[in-house]
C-alpha cells in the first residue's frame, strides 16, 4: 500500500516536472511552471521521508536544516551579476550529492554489483567528481578568484586524455571485478583531477558554454543514480537536466561558430593581443553632449548591450536613458546577441532586472534585418558580437560567428572604455568606420551624462511621429 | 538484457527526447531561468540521498548521505527561489508611457 502511494507520488512528480519546463516557454506562464516544480518536489521529498526505507530521522533532519539555511541566501541574496557563478555553484553540489551516493552505494553492495549497475555507478561517480571540481573552478573563475585566462602547455590536450581515458579504464576493470575496492578511491580522485584540468584551461568567453556542458554532466550523473537505485524519477529529471544543458551547449557554440571539439581542446582566448600597433588607427571620437544631439534628432535606436555594460553596473542608467528617448518620440529596441553575458540567456535578465519590459528585448535573428532601417545604434561594452570581421575577414578568429549586424545602420555610437580588444582578442574593423563614433568614459558615467545633456534640450515634437 | 534494466534505459531514452522537445521551445529570453529550474529539478537526487543517509546502512552511509542530502537540498531551496526571483522581473511593457511604474500586480501571484 504504502509502496504504491509512493511510486505514485513519484509519477506526480515526474509529470510536474514536464510540465514546469513546458510552461518556461514563456514569460507569461513561467512562474507557473516554477511553482508546478516545487509541487513535484514537495511531494516526492515527503513520499520519500515517509518510506519504509527510513528509519533515522535525526540526521536527515539536520541536513535538510542547513541545506535550507544555506539554500536561502544562495536563493535570495545573490545579485544577478553573479548568476553565472551561483548556478556553477549548484551544479557542482548536486554533481558533488550524485559522486557521494555513488560512493556509499559501491561500498554498500559491491560484492553483488552486477555489470550493468557498476556500468550506472561509475559513470555517476566519474561524471559527478568531475563536475563537483569542474564546476568549482568554473565558479571561481566567474568570481574572479581563479585566474581568469586559460591555463595552456604543451601537450596539455594528450594529458588531459589520457587521464580521462585512465578513469574510464579502471571503471572498466570494476565492472569486470566489482570486489577490486583498491581501485575505487583512484577512480574518485582521477575524476576529481580531470574535472580541474578540463575547465582551468578555458577562457572567460567560453564560460557560457561550458557551464552549459557542465550542466548536462551533472543531470547525466544524477540519471545513472536513477539507474543505480532503480528510481524512474531521478531518471527523468536528471534526463531532462542532462538533454537542457546539452542543448544550451549546443546553442552556445553555433552563437560563437565553434565545435565542442574547439571548445574542449581549443585553447581560444588565450592569445594575448591586447597590445599592438594596430590600435593606434585613428577613430572618430564624440563626446556626451553631441550624443545627446545625435540620439534626440534620431527616430530609431537599437542598443546593443555587451557584458561590459553589466560590469560596469551601467544597465539602471542605460534603461533611464532608453525612457528618456521614449519619451522624446525615439524608438528603443535592444539587440541581444546570445552569448552576451557570462551564461546562456544571462543578458536578459540583468536588463530585465533593470526594468526593461522583454518585448523591447529582440534576439540576434530578429533584429538584424531592422539594423539597415535604424538611425543609431548605441553599443555599449560589447565588442566580438558586432565585430564585422566575422563576415568578411576569414582569417578572423571569430570568422562565421553570428554577429549584430550593427553596421548596416546608418551610424553607430560605441560606448568603451578604451581600444582595448574584446575577449576572443581581436581588434574591431567596426570602431574605425566612417559612420561610427567612440564615446570613451565609463559606461555608466557617460550614459548618465547623456542623459543630463539630453535634460537640456528643449523637448521635441512628437506630433509628427 | 533484465527487464528492470530495459525498462530503465527506455524511460532515459524517451525522457531525453521529451526534454529535447520541451526545451528547445524555451526561448533565449528565459535560458538563464531554464538552467536554475532544471537544476533545481534535478536536485531531485535528494530522494536517493535521503534513503543512503536515513536507512541505517553504517556510519560510512550516514555520513555521505547526510552531506548529499545538504548539498541536495541547498539546491532544491536555492534553485527554486532565484528561477522565481528572477522570473518576477520580466515584464511586458505597460502603457507607452509610465515605463517605470511597478507592475507587481500584474504578476503576483
Amino acid at each position: 500500500m504504502r509502496e504504491t502511494f509512493i511510486s505514485l507520488a513519484y509519477l506526480f512528480a515526474a509529470g510536474c516536472f514536464v510540465l514546469a519546463l513546458k510552461w518556461l516557454s514563456h514569460p507569461t506562464t513561467a512562474r507557473r511552471g516554477v511553482r508546478t516544480g516545487e509541487i513535484g518536489m514537495a511531494v516526492a521529498i515527503v513520499a520519500t521521508l515517509v518510506s519504509a526505507e527510513i528509519v533515522e530521522y535525526q540526521w536527515i533532519v539536520l541536513a535538510l536544516v542547513l541545506g535550507t539555511a544555506l539554500g536561502i541566501p544562495l536563493g535570495l541574496l545573490v545579485p544577478m551579476t553573479a548568476v553565472p557563478q551561483r548556478t556553477a555553484l549548484s551544479h557542482s553540489f548536486g554533481a558533488l550529492a550524485a559522486g557521494l551516493v555513488g560512493t556509499a552505494e559501491y561500498y554498500l553492495r559491491k560484492p553483488d554489483l552486477d555489470a550493468s549497475t557498476m556500468v550506472a555507478l561509475g559513470l555517476e561517480v566519474v561524471f559527478g567528481f568531475l563536475t563537483f571540481t569542474g564546476s568549482l573552478i568554473a565558479a571561481g573563475k566567474l568570481q574572479g578568484i581563479v585566474m581568469d585566462r586559460p591555463w595552456i602547455y604543451k601537450g596539455q590536450n594528450l594529458v588531459n586524455l589520457a587521464i580521462l581515458l585512465s578513469a574510464l579504464v579502471l571503471v572498466g576493470v570494476l565492472v569486470a571485478d566489482p570486489s577490486k575496492t583498491y581501485l575505487f578511491p583512484p577512480v574518485i580522485g582521477i575524476s576529481l583531477v580531470y574535472g580541474i584540468m578540463l575547465v582551468i584551461r578555458i577562457g572567460g568567453a567560453d564560460m557560457p558554454t561550458v557551464i552549459s556542458l557542465l550542466n548536462s554532466c551533472a543531470g547525466l550523473s544524477a540519471s545513472m543514480m536513477g539507474f543505480v537505485l532503480d528510481n524512474k524519477l531521478l531518471i527523468i529529471a536528471g534526463a531532462l537536466d542532462g538533454s537542457s544543458g546539452l542543448i544550451l551547449s549546443i546553442i552556445m557554440c553555433k552563437a560563437m561558430n565553434r565545435s565542442f571539439m574547439n571548445v574542449l581542446f581549443g585553447g581560444f582566448g588565450a592569445e594575448d593581443t591586447t597590445a599592438g600597433a594596430i590600435e593606434m588607427r585613428p577613430v572618430r571620437s564624440v563626446d556626451p553632449e553631441e550624443t545627446s544631439f545625435l540620439l534626440d534628432a534620431s527616430r530609431s535606436v537599437v542598443v546593443v548591450p555587451g557584458y561590459g555594460m553589466a560590469a560596469a553596473q551601467a544597465q539602471h542608467k542605460v534603461r533611464e536613458l532608453c525612457d528618456v528617448l521614449t519619451k522624446r518620440g525615439v524608438d528603443v529596441k535592444y539587440a541581444i546577441h546570445p552569448v552576451a553575458g557570462r551564461m546562456p540567456g544571462h543578458m536578459n535578465v540583468l536588463l530585465a532586472e533593470a526594468n526593461v519590459p522583454y518585448d523591447q528585448l529582440y534576439d540576434l535573428d530578429a533584429i538584424n534585418s531592422e539594423f539597415a532601417q535604424t538611425d543609431i545604434v548605441m553599443v555599449i561594452g560589447a565588442n566580438d558580437v558586432v565585430n564585422p570581421a566575422a563576415r568578411t575577414d576569414t582569417t578572423s578568429p571569430i570568422y562565421g560567428m553570428p554577429i549584430l549586424d550593427v553596421d548596416q545602420a546608418a551610424s553607430v555610437i560605441v560606448v568603451k572604455r578604451s581600444m582595448r580588444s574584446g575577449f576572443a582578442g581581436v581588434d574591431n574593423e567596426l570602431f574605425y568606420l566612417d559612420k561610427t563614433q567612440m564615446l570613451f568614459g565609463d559606461a555608466k558615467t557617460v550614459v548618465g551624462e547623456v542623459i543630463d545633456e539630453l535634460s537640456r534640450l528643449p523637448t521635441r515634437e512628437v506630433a509628427g511621429v | 538484457m533484465d527487464e528492470i534494466l530495459e525498462a530503465s534505459l527506455y524511460i532515459f531514452v524517451l525522457a531525453s527526447f521529451l526534454g529535447y522537445a520541451v526545451i528547445t521551445r524555451v526561448p533565449g529570453l528565459l535560458h538563464t531561468p531554464l538552467m536554475s529550474l532544471t537544476n533545481a529539478l534535478s536536485a531531485i537526487s535528494l530522494v536517493g540521498s535521503l534513503i543512503l543517509a536515513g536507512a541505517g546502512e553504517g556510519t560510512m552511509a550516514t555520513v555521505l548521505g547526510s552531506i548529499a542530502v545538504f548539498c541536495a537540498m541547498t539546491n532544491v531551496v536555492s534553485g527554486f527561489l532565484i528561477t522565481d526571483r528572477m522570473l518576477k522581473m520580466f515584464k511586458r511593457r505597460e502603457a507607452p508611457k509610465k515605463t517605470e511604474a511597478p507592475t507587481e500586480g500584474v504578476n503576483a501571484r
